[in-house]
């Protein structure tokens, strides 16, 4: 009698098993990963992987949750972005609205630079 | 003469970028969302475990899905004027318990007033990541289809109301 109780609980634990592929492992290296690059929307300067914001919190979760799903951290993060925009990446992407603020450091370089050279002969 | 100018030009540039820069208010995040379809959720109502609020219940009426939780002090300002709207407006308003306890959340409308047609219960903000939300009160107006027609952040009063919103309203009653 006592081992048909158990059935349910091995059940249980196997479609765990068989819902996530993902080990655990590899789930809170990759959520913590994304969760560092992902800005908590509340605190806007902190990634939700650093914010006590509740909202990042349930943010933290749905990262996980996704992974254990079998999304890629790139599908992650995009889904976060299709909700909160580019806003909700910590790092701008390079993109046509962002080409002055990484091309802009390489081009002062390249024009003092120059400059430099002419005034010095 | 003119070379000698160039550094003073470049500041003043770059002071104008600056000054440009500091009239964006960083706290206002665009939303993704405008004239896209209202994501599909299943969740329960707040005073109903067993009732389950979907996405359908948004249909065929111009609905204000409001953003709101007993936590939110801003959303004691708004309750008032949703009060106000939901007597005199014609408008299908949903409200969405967001990160809340049923109970307290209950307790809080029974004080303060229910002007909500039925309210989504999203206490692990399943909905609200969704939607894009960062913070209380929040509303969203979905026309006809189900499509998200406008969003605002923050409070609803008469003044945002007669210039922002009801415009939306008016213009989807009329297609």
């Amino acid at each position: 009698m006592r081992k048909w109780c158990l059935i349910p609980f091995m059940a249980v634990a196997l479609s765990f098993n068989a819902i996530s592929s993902v080990p655990q492992n590899d789930i809170d290296i990759r959520s913590k990963a994304i969760g560092k690059s992902l800005r908590c929307v509340v605190c806007q300067n902190q990634s939700i992987e650093d914010s006590d914001a509740p909202l990042a919190a349930d943010m933290r979760q749905l990262v996980k949750k996704r992974i254990s799903e079998g999304d890629t951290n790139d599908e992650v993060i995009n889904y976060m972005r299709n909700q909160y925009g580019d806003f909700v990446l910590l790092k701008p992407p390079f993109q046509g609205n962002t080409l002055t603020l990484w091309l802009l450091p390489f081009i002062l370089i390249a024009v003092s630079g120059a400059w430099f050279f002419k005034t010095k002969k | 003469m003119i070379r000698s100018l160039i550094p003073l030009i470049t500041l003043f540039i770059i002071s104008l970028l600056f000054a440009i820069g500091l009239t964006k208010d960083p706290s206002s995040i665009p939303s993704e969302l405008i004239n896209q379809k209202f994501p599909s959720f299943n969740l329960s109502e707040l005073y109903d475990e067993e009732s389950i609020v979907t996405e359908k219940d948004l249909l065929n009426k111009v609905s204000l899905v409001n953003v709101f939780g007993s936590w939110c002090a801003a959303c004691i300002t708004e309750h008032p004027y949703l009060m106000e709207i939901s007597k005199n407006e014609n408008i299908n308003l949903i409200g969405m318990n967001w990160r809340d306890d049923r109970a307290k959340a209950i307790d809080w409308l029974k004080y303060y007033g229910d002007p909500y047609e039925k309210i989504i219960f999203d206490d692990e903000s399943t909905l609200a990541i969704q939607l894009g939300v960062t913070g209380a009160p929040e509303s969203f107006i979905i026309d006809y289809q189900g499509q998200i027609k406008y969003k605002h952040v923050g409070v609803i009063n008469n003044k945002i109301w007669e210039k922002d919103i009801l415009p939306v309203i008016n213009g989807l009653n009329k297609i």
